[in-house]
């Protein structure tokens, strides 16, 4: 029906998350029929982002820099350390504007079923930036998961082990009710959380 | 082709975008995978967390396809464990174990009923000890169901069923303690709260950690070595954990 190219296009375009083969092909439609308004600038933009983006030596995150944009932000609290599981949770907390120091990305959660353990995360990388002098606190900003938190202990007992001079605070994320969430319609972990971790007013 | 069944979640695989393959232990169809259609979406994703409860109904149009669940959340014990470092590795290593050791769609009572008593152990107020103790008799259960069961009636040697001290690594028979004496380095601890009639004592931490290092050497030799597999990480895990756990 179409050339090679565009039937390559829309494989991999259909990989994609979100989109599916008839998708793709809209999609593919799309930025071919916009050759110059979208497809060129598109492919442009993808040649330079896989050509400059890396991985921040620092602390994880994806940037054309390394250290990022946001470790070498001299406006950031170098003395608080987000760790976070993923860059898409890194962009989830940028995105509320609310916390003001440097993240570390530890790349996933241990996972029995995946068969990922403590050497496949950035773990040591984040026992040596809470050695540093500077860091004071080290927030685990994990899934309310099994994984998730089953990962926040194990950092959590990595960093206990430091001596108590260099060793920082840890806190992790508050569990409970979201922001607009009605009791009625809450599942009975998330209420069972919120019950455990209830604060005066 | 379609049952419904309680159930218990052991693991829950991401499939394409929104979907999860999870596992569930069940009495009667024991460990038996499905595909949950939003499954890993927002709002169902709680629901498929290692260890929560459900009442699954499973369908497909053959028995042997995999088929897939509609599940309601009866109870998730998974929730109130999150901060508890130690019980935390408790259900996460039950449900790796089970997930990793037991055949598919095999059913296996007991294992279930066990599992079911440990879950309620590691939800209650006890000690550590109290629910580490049903982790340690549901890994036997486990060994027993596989058909590697220890037999801790009488002593190998002598068939006397008194002064029980030991277990031989190689036939998981217990041994008393005076014909074990010359070959002790060789030979697994017994702790007593294992002995037969010896159901209501309450053991001591050394003897909980002992009954894993029993449980622990025989899953590893019979049901994982066995299919060239280590045993799961997050046993490793708890058994390091139990080690340093606080005793309340």
């Amino acid at each position: 029906m179409a050339g090679p190219e565009i039937e390559r296009l829309i494989a991999l375009l259909a990989k994609l998350p979100g989109l599916g083969p008839r998708s793709a092909r809209r999609a593919a439609l799309h930025l071919i029929e916009r050759r110059e308004a979208m497809l060129d600038p598109l492919a442009r933009a993808m040649a330079e982002a896989a050509a400059k983006i890396r991985i921040c030596a620092t602390c994880g995150n994806l940037d054309s820099n390394s250290p990022c944009s946001i470790c070498a932000d001299p406006r950031r609290d170098p003395s608080v350390v987000c760790v976070v599981e993923g860059v898409a949770d890194l962009w989830a907390i940028e995105r509320t504007a609310s916390f003001a120091g440097l993240y570390h990305v530890i790349g996933g959660t241990l996972s029995a079923l995946d068969g990922v353990g403590p050497e496949d995360l950035n773990i040591a990388g984040l026992v040596a930036r809470a050695e540093r002098p500077e860091t004071q606190e080290i927030i685990l900003a994990l899934s309310a998961t099994v994984d998730g938190q089953t990962t926040a202990h194990y950092v959590a007992d990595r960093l206990d082990a430091l001596p108590e001079d260099v060793r920082p605070k840890l806190s992790r994320l508050a569990h409970g009710v979201p922001v607009g969430g009605e009791l009625d319609y809450l599942d009975d972990g998330t209420l069972t959380a919120a019950l455990k971790a209830r604060r005066p007013v | 082709m379609h049952w419904s069944e309680d159930g218990i979640v052991l693991s829950a695989r991401k499939h394409g975008e929104s979907a999860a393959i999870i596992q569930l232990l069940t009495r009667m169809h024991g460990r038996h995978a499905g595909l949950v259609r939003g499954g890993a979406g927002r709002r169902a994703r709680g629901i498929y967390q290692p260890g929560n409860r459900v009442t699954a109904t499973w369908r497909a149009r053959l028995e042997d396809h995999l088929g897939s669940y509609t599940c309601e959340l009866l109870s998730s014990p998974a929730a109130a464990l999150l901060d508890d470092p130690a019980r935390l590795a408790g259900l996460a290593a039950a449900c790796a174990m089970a997930a990793a050791a037991l055949p598919e769609r095999a059913p296996h009572p007991e294992v279930y009923d066990t599992f079911s008593a440990l879950l309620e152990r590691l939800a209650g107020d006890g000690t550590v000890i109290d629910w580490a103790e049903a982790y340690v008799r549901w890994e036997l259960s486990l060994l027993a169901e596989l058909g590697y069961g220890l037999d801790l009636s009488a002593c190998a040697a002598t068939g006397r069923n008194d002064g029980l001290a030991w277990v031989s690594p190689r036939s998981g028979r217990a041994v008393s303690l005076s014909a074990g004496e010359p070959y002790r380095d060789k030979l697994l601890p017994l702790p007593a709260f294992l002995l037969n009639g010896a159901a209501s004592e309450t053991p001591d931490r050394a003897e909980v950690i002992q009954g894993l290092t029993l449980t622990g050497h025989f899953l590893a030799r019979h049901v994982f070595a066995a299919n060239e597999q280590r045993i799961p990480a997050a046993r490793q895990r708890l058994a390091a954990r139990l080690g340093d756990a606080p005793a309340g």
